[in-house]
């Protein structure tokens, strides 16, 4: 190996003593991943752990018929650019047979575009845009995660059920955000007709002006309020509101925030009774989950977040494809994750056929702040696979050439 | 809105003000002593903040609910700071002062670069939110509205540093000095003062008050890993608003901008005439759209005077070698080399795609250095013409269905207009002015195309610009990517060497008059103004040029190309190679784009490695890596 | 217009008539109606002591700085042109040549270059894109130099010109255009003294080769002396005196003036001499 090639990445394998000789017979499967490692590093630290772990479990249980996993990864500096860069170089170098990654939604369709054009395979692990799948989805790309769509409807009946009439919203101003909140909107009304909203703040991504928005928000007036701020965002906007008596006898509904990624940094401030996505891992008691949570410890001596679940998810989605697709090959794999079952954490989930999309599902709950740090309460696991348009729907929204 | 609620409206401004004013404060006290456009100043903000809840942290636990922890820890930070700052003072930029302008731009650039990494390292990556401050957490009833009571302290804060920093400068010794240097650099070491101490001093308490805005933040935002790009723009945004050098100005402005971004976050949406407008998403833009507003009307801030600006550029003075048989040949043999590379390379595919962008920065650099270098217009917002290049080819061929060969003329058009309106505007202004100028530009076209998703995708971009037919064939014996990059390699080589000749026409000549001496240009006949705007078109189109070739090598365009963090990195290449030299910007463009593709590959902090290596360049060739060539030509002709 | 009788202009035909002109700065009233002609061919000195109002005086005939009042007519073979509201370049286009207190010249080109660049403006060349500017205008730029002296200089970089040579320089740049008049903003500031007479009476030589006027601040009253054909004398931005150099040595307002101020700026200034 030349010298150069040693210092490439991180071949994140772990080539475990005795097992490694089991695999070392045939050439390994490469799988090329892309993210935005520096610049997402909250998330994508624990993502990274993940995949580690559910590299550790297949190749110690002899790889994949016979041929080791091997996991190469690039940062892509957060530019869509940089990103299809290092994916060439992962095809041309590094001679991967598979691409994944993505947290930024630009970046995962800028990849998966890429996908398209060079025929090759392609998971999003993360990127929750619904374009992904839908107007630009094709042939060559999956996605793991469940979708902004996704989310959002999943937290829609919960809203609709406070029978609240006037609603307030606050977003950050890009694409997820809006998105977020348009789909909320039509959703909510479709559930309950006489809704209004009576405000909408998009705000620019990691600056809110918080104390301005807050004080908006109050003016306006509104019996409830739908919030898709998260990261430093969301601490900045639980400050402002909590002390501006925003959330006093104010039910809100919040993507993502039961995220330990966002609710952990919030400590014993975290809001109270918010309707909330997330993960609460301390709590999950079902077999496959404790299973995962005890390896994670055991290996990283870390709690698991939500990423850790993602990062895990994504190898082993792989691993199932490319078990029963029986190679590498681009057009088999396709053919095989069109409907594959895998098991991840929080149960068995699939890709659907029409949109490529899974149907892992995520938890909807109450926050509470429990021994100085905010938990998740009364939640539920909601199936991905409930949450989604019908075929039809989709089919519609599609381009022909995917769904060949 | 009741007039309650517009009151407390109008006091959070005032609370915004006060952090804006504290980080800008800083800024104008370093750039109006040393000159130095201190790009790491966002950085020792982002420190202050997780200084102070380290800190804080630590005295919480010794002090459990006294208020003296919180207020110990920020004064801890704020010495932490500062003394962060004295030592990058004595150990980087006490050597550079003699480098050319803006020279240590790439040094501080290369610094926050490495605080950025140095920050995940010791901190972690997950948001640290420090707690309330104890006698400052509940909220005021302002008639019956609630106002944080920490709001009401920043109130108190901001004009009360104000207050000491003008007492400091008015009263004291070394105020005088502050004050002297801030007017006429040369003139306080004909008075004998010991300069480096001085600077040392000053770098100390700019540093400070960034360290003790960014402390204070505490209380109302986490510390996070993305608070130094922010807070260094708003400090420039502040610092040129308010007029360089007059902190009352800064004030003025922080008041100004956080009073529009409160009015429009207050307006919500608003219908007019059957449209309906959201003025909240304008807080995207708005200190930008403020200091581009100011800038035209009032071309040295608020309360600037012209005598502020950057000191004249015949500091680096550029003489372009004229063309040699040799240097010819040099050119030729260099681009018939690049010409056989795809079957040189055939066997390792990856060059000719790394080459592409490293052709394509090529060109964005060279364009930048054009007004740059030899027209000493310091363009701080470049990428708005590379990203108008690839946007306005992009939308016009999904549009049409044309053929990608198009896009090359339809882009370096786009480039040229938006070249043209921008261009007007700022060659009326000069020096940090200017260059602040085309930053605001650069982010209003940034925040148009973001938010413009019905014609330029949003924040999402545009996908599925792959250039079809033979273009995107792969041809035996070659690389994959071979025509595409004997494509740029043309359109890349002929533009290069375009703007070289341009250079050694008239009209180049002409360019270098305005710069040396606007004075004796304007004596000699020469529309100066004329001459630089049109400097400003012939630099956009290349740079047009560019972004549609590499738009079309990705398949997907997206805001990042238009964002002022790759007009910095435009800037960084052209420093990097040097400015004093035609092929600077090439041999920068080249190093800076294979510098970060390989740090990415081989460090886990790639960014902390690439800007160690740009500080190892700095220190050791102060005259950029073509400097280095010359010198090292120099001595093996003496 | 008619002429005020009082000797106001020198010869038949003035080249520049300067009236009433006037300007403020905040208040403070700089230049308060200033009256003089320069005749063609002549060299006119124009001093007075720091704050009279010269270089306002300067950059409002150069275009630099527009008056409040007054009128500065320039004639012209098509008759008298009025240069009140015209920008420099404008004021240059039309005859009127400029050398600067501290020599403005462009530091990053050689010596010819400099000469080249007024020849290329004065050619309407300077939107010319493609050809290098270094075949253009060649001998015509040296024959510029030669007669300043700098011929031997030509290559090499302005920088490293001596200040002598520079302020040479700046007058080959300043006649490149071949223009009627020559305004010159103290011409030997900042030389030695054997420098200083070497300079004017180079500048005396061309202009009269060349038929072309001259009008120079100066504080060195040996210059003045010495190479003046005729002197304006402002004060606190009225002119006092003019006449002959012998007449305004005499002068007894010039001698207040001077005395007056309690600070006849400068060192070169000889009082005595001028008293």
């Amino acid at each position: 190996m030349k010298p150069s090639r040693m210092a490439h990445g991180f071949v994140l394998s772990v080539v475990v003593g005795l097992t490694a000789s089991l695999a070392h017979a045939q050439a390994p499967i490469r799988i090329g991943e892309i993210n935005s490692y520096k610049a997402q590093a909250a998330f994508l630290d624990p993502y990274h752990k993940g995949m580690e772990l559910a590299l550790e479990e297949i190749n110690t249980a002899g790889g994949i018929g016979g041929r080791r996993l091997e996991v190469i990864t690039r940062d892509d500096g957060a530019s869509p650019g940089d990103a299809v860069r290092a994916a060439e170089e992962l095809l041309a170098r590094e001679g991967v047979q598979i691409l994944a990654g993505g947290f930024l939604s630009h970046i995962g369709l800028a990849l998966g575009d890429f996908a398209r054009q060079k025929k090759v395979f392609f998971l999003a692990s993360e990127p929750l845009t619904d374009k992904l799948v839908w107007e630009n989805g094709n042939r060559y790309t999956f996605r793991l995660r469940p979708s902004t769509y996704m989310q959002v409807s999943m937290i829609v009946p919960e809203a609709a059920r406070l029978k609240k009439k006037r609603w307030a919203l606050v977003y950050p101003n890009y694409e997820y955000g809006q998105s977020a909140a348009a789909t909320f909107k039509s959703l909510l009304k479709q559930a309950q007709p006489e809704v209004e909203f009576v405000a909408e703040q998009a705000t620019p991504l990691g600056k809110v002006e918080a104390g301005a928005v807050v004080q908006a928000l109050a003016d306006a007036r509104p019996d409830a309020i739908f919030n898709v701020l998260f990261g430093t965002d969301l601490a900045r906007l639980v400050r402002e509101g909590t002390t501006r008596e925003l959330f006093k006898d104010r039910p809100v509904v919040s993507l993502l925030t039961g995220e330990p990624e966002y609710l952990d940094p919030l400590r014993d401030e975290a809001p109270t009774g918010w309707i909330v996505t997330g993960y609460p891992w301390y709590a999950i008691d079902t077999p496959a989950h404790k299973a995962f949570v005890a390896a994670y410890q055991k290996k990283f001596n870390d709690y698991p977040r939500l990423g850790s679940i993602v990062g895990y998810s994504t190898i082993k989605a792989i691993a199932a494809g490319v078990r029963a697709a029986g190679s590498t090959d681009t057009e088999r794999l396709i053919t095989a994750f069109r409907g594959l079952a895998f098991d991840t954490p929080f149960g068995r989930a699939e890709f659907r056929r029409s949109d490529h999309q899974s149907t892992m599902g995520a938890f909807v709950g109450r926050t509470a702040v429990e021994g100085g740090r905010g938990v998740m309460k009364d939640f539920t696991y909601l199936d991905g696979a409930r949450f989604q348009p019908a075929d039809e729907a989709v089919r519609r929204m599609r381009p022909a050439e995917a769904q060949q | 809105m009741t007039s309650a609620s517009l009151l407390v409206q109008i006091l959070t401004g005032l609370a915004g003000a006060s952090t804006l004013f504290l980080t800008g404060a800083g800024l104008s006290l370093i750039f109006g002593v040393t000159r130095v456009v201190n790009f790491a100043h966002g950085s020792l903000f982002m420190v202050g903040a997780y200084l102070g809840w380290t800190a804080g942290e630590w005295l919480r636990a010794l002090l459990p609910g006294s208020a003296a922890g919180f207020w110990l820890a920020t004064l801890l930070a704020t010495l932490g700071v500062a003394a962060l700052g004295a030592l990058l003072e004595t150990l980087i930029l006490r050597r550079i002062y003699r480098a050319p302008e803006l020279f240590q731009l790439l040094a501080t650039f290369a610094v926050a670069l490495v605080l950025r990494d140095g920050c995940l390292w010791l901190w972690g990556a997950e948001d640290l939110l420090g707690p309330r401050v104890p006698g400052l957490t509940g909220a005021l009833s302002v008639l019956g509205v609630p106002f944080p009571r920490y709001d009401a302290a920043l109130i108190v804060i901001g004009p009360a540093v104000l207050g000491l920093m003008h007492l400091l400068l008015t009263r004291t010794h070394f105020g005088v000095l502050i004050r002297a240097a801030t007017q006429d650099r040369e003139m306080v070491s004909a008075l004998g003062v010991i300069e480096s101490r001085l600077f040392t001093s000053v770098f100390a308490i700019g540093a400070g008050l960034a360290g003790l805005a960014g402390a204070l933040q505490l209380p109302r935002e986490p510390a996070n890993l993305g608070l130094d790009l922010p807070a260094i723009s708003d400090a420039f945004v502040v610092v040129v608003i308010g007029g360089l050098g007059s902190l009352p100005g800064a004030f003025l402005a922080a008041l100004l901008i956080s009073l529009v971004k409160a009015g429009c976050v207050a307006l919500g949406t608003v219908e007019l005439g059957g449209y309906s407008f959201a003025f909240p998403r304008l807080t995207l833009v708005a200190e930008f759209i403020v200091m581009a507003i100011v800038l035209v009307v009032r071309p040295y801030g608020l309360m600037g005077r012209p005598e502020g600006a950057l000191r004249g550029p015949a500091a680096s003075p550029i003489r372009p070698e004229p063309e040699t048989p040799r240097s010819r040949a040099l050119w030729g043999l260099a681009i018939a080399a690049l010409a056989l590379l795809p079957w040189i390379a055939s066997a390792s595919p990856y060059t000719t795609v790394a080459l592409v962008d490293v052709f394509c920065f090529a060109l964005f650099a060279m364009s930048l250095f054009f007004i740059m270098g030899p027209g000493g217009m310091h363009s701080f917002g470049h990428a708005a013409y590379f990203g108008l290049g690839a946007y306005g080819a992009a939308i016009v061929l999904k549009a049409t269905g044309w053929s990608m060969m198009w896009g090359l003329l339809i882009g370096p058009l786009a480039g040229f207009v938006g070249a043209l309106i921008f261009g007007w505007f700022s060659v009326r202004l000069s020096g940090v002015y200017l260059a602040m100028l085309t930053l605001a530009f650069g982010q209003i076209v940034w925040s148009i195309i973001y938010q413009w998703d019905a014609v330029t995708g949003g924040s999402n971009g545009l996908t599925g610009l792959w250039p079809a037919g033979w273009l995107s064939t792969r041809y035996p014996g070659v690389t994959p990517n071979a025509a595409y990059y004997l494509l740029t390699l043309a359109c890349v080589g002929s533009a290069v060497l375009v703007l070289r000749r341009v250079l050694d026409a008239p009209f180049g000549l002409a360019v270098r008059a305005g710069r040396d001496s606007p004075l004796r240009a304007e004596s000699i006949g020469i529309n100066v103004h004329r001459i630089q705007w049109m400097a400003f078109c012939v630099a956009g189109t290349a740079a047009g040029l560019a972004g549609v070739l590499y738009a079309f090598s990705k398949g997907s365009i997206a805001p990042d190309l238009v964002h002022v963090g790759r007009s910095i990195d435009g800037l960084v290449m052209v420093l990097l190679g040097g400015v004093e030299s035609l092929a600077g910007p090439l041999i920068g463009a080249a190093a800076f784009t294979l510098l970060q593709d390989s740090a990415g590959r081989s460090f886990d902090y790639w960014r902390a490695a690439t800007g160690a290596a740009m500080l190892v360049v700095v220190l050791a060739f102060p005259q950029g890596l073509a400097g280095l060539a010359r010198s090292i030509r120099g001595r093996a002709k003496a | 217009m008619t002429r005020p009788a009082t000797g106001l202009a020198s010869g038949p035909v003035p080249l520049l008539s300067v009236r009433g002109l006037a300007r403020a700065f905040g208040g403070v009233q700089a230049v308060r109606g200033v009256d003089f002609d320069i005749g063609a061919g002549e060299l006119l000195a124009l001093i007075g002591p720091n704050g009279a109002g010269k270089s306002t005086c300067f950059n409002m005939i150069n275009g630099q700085l527009r008056p409040d009042r007054g009128s500065i007519q320039l004639a012209r073979p098509e008759g008298p042109r009025e240069l009140v509201g015209l920008a420099p370049r404008t004021v240059w286009r039309l005859g009127v040549g400029r050398t600067f207190q501290i020599a403005a010249v462009f530091g990053s080109m050689s010596v010819i270059e400099n000469v080249q660049m007024a020849l290329l403006s004065h050619a309407r060349e300077l939107l010319a894109f493609w050809r290098p500017a270094r075949a253009r205008h060649r001998s015509r730029a040296l024959e510029l130099l030669a007669a300043v002296g700098l011929a031997d200089q030509a290559e090499h970089p302005v920088a490293t010109l001596a200040y002598g040579q520079v302020k040479a320089l700046e007058l080959a740049v300043a006649l490149a255009h071949g223009p009627r008049l020559l305004l010159m903003d103290e011409p030997t500031a900042g030389m030695a003294p054997a420098e200083r007479g070497a300079l004017m009476a180079l500048t005396r030589q061309l202009v009269t080769e060349r038929g072309v006027s001259v009008l120079f601040t100066e504080h060195s009253m040996d210059v003045v002396f010495a190479f003046a054909d005729r002197v304006i004398v402002l004060a606190r931005g009225e002119l006092i005196a003019q006449g002959s150099v012998a007449e305004v040595r005499e002068d007894v307002r010039v001698r207040e003036a001077y005395f007056g101020s309690g600070r006849l700026h400068g060192a070169p200034v000889n009082t005595e001499r001028a008293a």
